[in-house]
């Protein structure tokens, strides 16, 4: 059990925990504030994956953005705090018995097939990755990066125009 | 016991499972996008996970960071679309809102 191996439990535990908050939470605000944590642990688990530029990416777009307008939404939209849990499911059996199943397949798929495991990654030395993907970004992956570019511009100017708009009846 | 590829991959399929339960169970249409937003972040480990044990490729990365992107933009329109809905229909439960149906 070396330092990797706590940091990875203890990432997982949060992030797990975290998680499990956010969907069973009887109160929507205490779900969104879940999240943030749920978020954390993800980005440190990234960083356990040697993808520090992700974790920071993780970070600022997540937290200081999606986890933001999520609590406005949250905010503009529950007249009241407090959401019954039982007025707040549905499908609430079924949907147990269809999850159970399904997470049991995932972790069983995951758990005994036989990855393929890259020969040298013991010794992969640990550099940054932010060099690499800026390369990438504009040698091999220019096209997809100018797509994201511009669906992400058309997307905001959307949702801006979307959620202003008044309605006159 | 040394953490492995599939130590990621268990915590990416609870993270799964706990999103897609969200997104089925819950009425209110912004913990169905709280769902959303755990099961994007469960691909990503996935992603990340792949490309770290495979030889430390840089191509999970990329695929990882255009995810990103797009959570961000569907968050944008996704909120924009629930707060149109607040206001047609005074309520966020996905299960009211059913004209198309009547």
């Amino acid at each position: 059990m070396n330092l990797y191996d706590i940091i990875f439990y203890f990432f997982a535990v949060v992030t797990v925990g975290s998680a499990m908050v956010v969907v069973f939470s009887k109160k929507i605000v205490y779900s969104a504030f879940a999240l943030l944590f749920t978020f954390f642990g993800v980005a440190g688990i990234y960083v356990l994956l040697n993808a520090d530029f992700l974790a920071i990416t993780q970070l600022l777009v997540y937290v200081g953005g999606i986890l933001v307008l999520i609590l406005f939404g949250v905010m503009l939209t529950t007249n009241t705090v407090t959401i019954d849990i039982k007025s707040g499911t549905m499908n609430l059996i079924p949907a147990t018995i269809v999850i159970a199943l399904l997470a049991g397949m995932l972790g069983g798929i995951f758990w005994t097939s036989d990855w393929f495991m890259s020969k040298q990654f013991g010794d992969i030395v640990h550099t940054t990755t932010t060099t690499e993907i800026g390369n990438a970004l504009i040698t091999t992956h220019v096209l997809p990066f100018e797509i994201a570019s511009v669906v992400l511009l058309v997307a905001v100017v959307g949702a801006a125009m979307m959620a202003r708009r008044e309605r006159n009846n | 016991m040394t953490i492995t590829l599939t130590h990621f991959l268990m915590i990416s399929a609870v993270l799964f499972s706990l999103g897609l339960f969200a997104v089925i169970t819950r009425r209110n249409a912004i913990m169905v996008l709280m769902g959303i937003e755990l099961i994007l972040n469960s691909a990503n480990i996935n992603f990340l996970a792949f490309s770290r044990y495979s030889g430390m490729n840089i191509e999970g990365q990329m695929a990882a960071i255009f995810v990103i992107i797009l959570a961000a933009a569907e968050a944008a329109i996704a909120l924009a679309i629930v707060l149109n809905i607040y206001k047609r229909f005074n309520t966020v439960n996905v299960d009211e809102i059913s004209i198309l149906k009547d």
